[in-house]
């Protein structure tokens, strides 16, 4: 599979400029500065790093969603830069993205046959009866019953809005999935459910994941390689054995010394140490 | 994809049933939210009893509204000296029967309060969405350009507005219409701003939906909550300022049995036969309370910061 390269980023920046106005000069803020990376086909990339530092931003780019300032973007060999080209059906079929909230992903007035059909209708021309086919392998697909398709999103639980959401941008059969903090706004047990419905999607469908995430267990668990985001910068790019053994870089390493232990040897430790310090 | 055949093709029939109660849930939970509010019932009902009336009146009205009993000049009502009850309400200084006047005439004010609101909700709609949704200059143009209409007093404006077009039913609902609309295209505006950068929004871009579906079918049946309230004011508003029209002349003409029209004529005899002035007003009244009864208890049904989540 090495080689197979499905997604180029080189050299990518995003620069914010604000108006001048009476008060104040015109600035600019570089969200995201000389990002590169590839990701080979089947596998996850995961972008870490601390609130602000353009991981949204990256994710907003590589979703088509905002236009990069330079740099460039390839998907399976097709470039991509809407400011230029605009967006085809072509570049939308490849790219989809799973949003952080799950509460403000689905359209309320929308019931969930038409949020898992809406992809297909703008983009294809299929028949109704095959989009509703579809739609319900779909559903069942991610672990939810064929008498959901008629519910409106605020029938479900957090769990099951997720769901949906992954279903809808799974619905064009993307090359590549943008999944920006796809679980940070579930609980635990559902957050679990989640990473496994995500693993065996990517099993079943080959599908390339971009995971963008601050929470490092679940990086450990689904990545194949870590970025590790500072300022809108990459300060670390490796496997995730590389990154999480032996991380290099100053940040890094305070970012994994910043994770709260739970387990219990740790609980102990640091009890023992309250002891003594008492 | 190597997944299941669609063994739920089957039961289809299941999979429609699940849809309409899912729809039939959502207009129960509306109407639980609504009915809480018995103001709002009672509002409710006694607009249905007007609709059901004005839409009945040639057989409910005793009378031709515009048949002048010439032997019967300002008879009083029938529980006064000197009514019977063949007017029920008494009649005018010309010998029309105002029962039957006031049930035609709530034709009038239902139908003017319908196109009024129809206009008013459909350009305010657009021209809101339009400005929400592409911001900047075409923003600024259109706010400033409803700012101004805003700064008239709006019986002014409308009556400015009458006497360019001429005076007349249709014309007053024109302008009722112009002076109402700012209120739905600020309305709608900050609806639309509130929703546009909302992730299910940018979902549907990514989707590949086009501006004319982002705007209508996307953010437009997320935004209607408080303009179908609006739309209920407006609708007594309307009825409100087509009566102010009406007596100050510029509204419908005379004999049409438009309620503003009747106290105009009445006027010069308030202190001689009150029943003339009395029961228009009273009908005006008790319309647009019923209206505004009804917008309220929609307000409940419909705000989402007055309900759970």
């Amino acid at each position: 599979m090495s080689g197979d390269t499905i997604l180029k980023v080189r050299d990518l920046y995003r620069v914010y400029e604000t108006k001048a106005t009476m008060f104040r000069k015109a600035k600019s803020l570089t969200a995201v500065k000389g990002v590169s990376f590839d990701v080979e086909r089947g596998t996850t990339l995961a972008v870490v790093g601390e609130s602000g530092c353009g991981k949204s931003t990256l994710a907003r780019m590589l979703t088509m969603i905002d236009a990069q300032s330079s740099g460039s973007i390839e998907v399976d060999g097709l470039p991509i830069n809407i400011a230029k080209t605009g967006i085809s059906k072509e570049m939308r079929q490849r790219v989809q993205i799973v949003f952080q909230n799950p509460y403000g992903s689905l359209n309320p007035r929308q019931k969930i046959g038409d949020v898992l059909e809406e992809p297909l209708l703008l983009n294809t021309d299929m028949p109704a009866v095959e989009r509703r086919d579809l739609a319900l392998q779909m559903l069942q697909k991610v672990g939810l019953q064929p008498e959901h398709y008629g519910r409106y999103p605020h029938m479900f639980s957090g769990g099951q809005r997720q769901r949906i959401a992954i279903a809808r941008a799974i619905m064009l059969k993307p090359k590549l999935l943008v999944l920006d903090e796809p679980v940070s706004a579930l609980d635990l047990s559902v957050q679990a459910q989640i990473l496994n419905l995500l693993k065996d999607l990517q099993d079943e469908m080959g599908l390339t994941y971009v995971f963008i995430s601050h929470d490092l267990s679940v990086v450990r668990y689904l990545s194949d390689k870590v970025m590790v985001m500072y300022f809108g910068e990459v300060v670390e790019y490796g496997t995730r054995d590389e990154v999480f053994n032996a991380p290099q870089h100053d940040y890094t390493k305070k970012l994994f010394a910043a994770t709260p232990q739970a387990d219990v040897a740790s609980i102990r430790k640091r009890l023992a140490l309250k002891a003594d310090a008492a | 994809m190597k997944n299941q055949p669609p063994a739920v093709s089957a039961d289809l029939t299941q999979l429609e049933k699940e849809s309409r109660s899912a729809t039939k849930a959502q207009l129960a939970e509306f109407w639980y939210y609504f009915s809480q509010n018995k103001g709002a019932v009672v509002g409710l009902v006694i607009f249905s009893a007007l609709v059901v009336v004005a839409a009945l009146a040639p057989w409910v009205a005793p009378h031709d509204p515009g048949f002048q009993f010439r032997e019967n000049f300002l008879t009083p009502p029938f529980w006064e000296d000197g009514g019977t009850t063949s007017f029920l309400l008494g009649t005018d200084a010309v010998g029309r029967d105002i029962l039957s006047r006031l049930i035609y005439g709530a034709r009038f004010s239902l139908f003017i309060g319908i196109i009024v609101v129809a206009v008013s909700l459909t350009g305010g709609i657009v021209i809101g969405l339009i400005a929400g949704y592409m911001r900047g200059i075409v923003d600024t143009l259109i706010m400033r350009l409803m700012d101004i209409i805003l700064s008239f007093p709006s019986l002014l404006l409308a009556l400015v507005l009458v006497a360019i077009l001429g005076p007349g039913l249709v014309n007053a609902m024109i302008a009722i219409a112009i002076v109402l609309q700012p209120h739905f295209v600020r309305l709608t505006r900050a609806a639309v701003l509130a929703e546009r950068n909302r992730d299910y929004v940018v979902a549907a871009r990514v989707a590949g939906a086009g501006h004319i579906r982002l705007m209508f079918k996307t953010i437009l049946p997320n935004c209607l909550a408080p303009l179908i309230v609006q739309a209920t004011l407006a609708f007594s508003n309307a009825i409100l300022d087509a009566a102010a029209l009406g007596f100050l002349g510029m509204g419908a003409q005379p004999p049409t049995p438009e309620w503003g029209t009747m106290l105009s004529e009445a006027r010069e005899f308030i202190l001689s036969a009150w029943w003339v002035v009395t029961f228009p007003g009273i009908a005006i009244l008790v319309t647009v309370l019923a209206i505004n009864l009804v917008g309220d208890g929609l307000r409940d049904a419909l705000d989402p910061k007055l309900k759970r989540s």
